[in-house]
């Protein structure tokens, strides 16, 4: 019986080898399998497998109230969680037909911006270290721990940080914030300096990642591709700008675009979208005034405690928020934001109860990754490292 | 989202719709399963719809009512910034829908992730596996029928296919 790995018309009787890259592979981060059919050195087939990290998110989020959801948001996208906090309580504020008092929309700009900070910095460096340059990497996460350092001091947590909720943020920025942003952004625009130089024009890096990894505007688009990957290919869709939610509207930002869809085109966008977020948070913090920081409506947020231990209106508000959740009118929305990948969306069905009926995530990631073997293949294996990182896969998404 | 585009789809296929609804600006059009493909189509290659984009499939299940399934397809047009929904109903005792691998690409995995979770069968997509979870898998999870708390039999551990 003749092998089915047997090359046809080959005097050498010579096979193709099979190979499993992953689950467990250094490279692999995020626990991804590829299944590759190798000619030598060259991609002849790939099975992409994911489903290592999943853990049924959207079958929990049918037993959780809509707020008890944003925990588990956190870690769908695990190096920009407050991108998905954000992004799930915008859907269901859809729902409900609501919009937060200004203040927390400042915030959450805010707050997401420094998150796409920290997704760029993590795929920037994870990318450089699997090419072989350890100090970008490491100047990459250095810079990526200031940013989470503000982060912990805002939300309590460096990546769990469920700090949105429905009707607003859970909490106020810190009184010093401004004063320790303007010190963390000084550290991470010294740092990405660095790393710019370090990789940008470096021969090294840019063989390993120009050309490499393409994918045209027309296959982009017909993969379903967003953020950082569709753009690098020319198309200059960002949500921020095509749909603005938000205060995006108010703000004054570029969005870099790519030309050949290659990863130092990917690359490239990333590095220019960190310095433009700089710009959104610079802008946020120049035009936000004090206010409330949530609605003021007790059907949705949680009274103040005076209310709930001394009247009796007050308690009952927390008790049905608490026990049944807050009450999304029955329908369907589908709420879509700018995450660090691309366009994070949630699709909502809504039964008129305070949990919701189905709840339907769309990871940027799980677009991209489909899209992996038609980039690889015909490919060189060692040029599958390079353009996975780029992709950026997160398994907390892309499985849920 | 786009009413212009629910009112091109009316125009186009009068016969395709099962009814139309909108909420929050999400405008939705229920297509009769025989018109899908078609409608699809005339979405992604006429100049004035233009949805190249596929956003997400996905399926629903309203244990209860009748028909209990839905697919729903979320499209969008980059260039003509517009936004719609496209669901199909079906019923329990025919779960099946044509793929639409035929117009985009992109369906792909986001078909084979309703086929897992719900056991809806895309009729013509080429590759329709398991694709969250592993091929021994009993029953498909997202059903509202399955338990929260549902259980698996053991498997043994999975070997990579060598020779055959």
């Amino acid at each position: 019986m003749t092998s089915p790995l047997r090359k046809e018309d080959d005097h050498l009787h010579s096979e193709y080898m099979q190979i499993a890259m992953g689950p467990s592979h250094p490279a692999m981060h995020g626990t991804v399998q590829m299944l590759l059919t190798l000619d030598g050195e060259t991609v002849v087939d790939v099975d992409v497998r994911i489903g290592y990290l999943h853990r049924g998110f959207e079958k929990m989020a049918e037993v959780c109230t809509y707020n008890q959801v944003i925990p588990y948001t956190d870690r769908l996208n695990y190096v920009s969680p407050l991108c998905n906090n954000v992004g799930w309580v915008m859907t269901v504020e859809k729902a409900l037909g609501i919009r937060t008092p200004e203040r927390s929309e400042y915030i959450r700009m805010i707050v997401c911006e420094m998150s796409r900070i920290s997704d760029h910095l993590t795929s920037i460096g994870a990318g450089a270290l699997e090419l072989g340059g350890f100090t970008p990497f490491l100047y990459a996460v250095q810079a990526r721990e200031e940013v989470w350092e503000v982060v912990e001091e805002v939300t309590g947590a460096r990546l769990t940080t469920s700090y949105t909720r429905v009707g607003g943020v859970k909490a106020d920025l810190t009184d010093n914030f401004a004063e320790r942003w303007a010190h963390a952004k000084k550290e991470v625009e010294r740092l990405i300096v660095d790393v710019d130089k370090l990789l940008t024009r470096n021969r090294i890096f840019y063989d390993r990642m120009a050309g490499v990894g393409v994918i045209s505007k027309e296959d982009a688009l017909d993969y379903g591709f967003t953020g950082p990957a569709l753009r690098s290919t020319g198309v200059d869709y960002d949500v921020r700008t095509y749909a603005p939610y938000l205060l995006y509207d108010r703000m004054d930002f570029d969005v870099p675009v790519g030309t050949n869809g290659d990863n130092y085109d990917r690359y490239l966008v990333r590095i220019e979208e960190i310095r433009q977020s700089f710009r959104i948070i610079d802008q946020c913090l120049a035009q936000m005034q004090p206010g409330p920081i949530k609605v003021d409506d007790w059907n949705i947020v949680l009274p103040p405690k005076p209310a709930v231990y001394n009247t009796i209106e007050g308690m009952i508000a927390h008790f049905k928020l608490i026990m049944e959740g807050v009450k999304v009118p029955a329908g369907e929305v589908y709420g879509y934001i700018e995450g660090g990948n691309g366009e994070v969306g949630f699709y909502v069905v809504s039964d008129g109860s305070g949990r919701p009926w189905r709840v339907k995530v769309r990871p940027p990631c799980f677009a991209l990754m489909q899209a992996l073997k038609p980039m690889i293949v015909g490919g060189l294996l060692p040029d599958i490292i390079p353009t996975f990182d780029t992709i950026n896969m997160i398994g907390g998404e892309i499985d849920r | 989202m786009s009413q212009k585009v629910v009112e091109a789809i009316q125009g186009r296929f009068p016969d395709a719709i099962v009814s139309t609804h909108a909420l929050r600006g999400d405008d939705t059009v229920v297509l009769k399963r025989e018109y899908l493909v078609e409608v699809c189509r005339f979405l992604k290659d006429d100049p004035e719809m233009d949805f190249k984009m596929p956003v997400d499939v996905c399926g629903v299940d309203y244990l209860g009512r009748t028909p209990r399934f839905e697919v729903v397809y979320h499209l969008f047009s980059v260039s003509k910034r517009q936004r719609v929904r496209l669901k199909v109903q079906l019923d329990e005792s025919d779960l099946e829908v044509p793929s639409v691998i035929g117009v985009w690409k992109g369906v792909d995995w986001f078909e084979r992730e309703a086929w897992d979770m719900y056991g809806i069968k895309f009729a013509g997509h080429p590759d329709l596996r398991r694709i969250l979870l592993y091929e021994e898998f009993e029953g498909h999870p997202l059903r509202k029928d399955y338990p929260q708390r549902g259980y698996q039999p053991l498997m043994p551990m999975p070997t990579l296919p060598t020779e055959v």
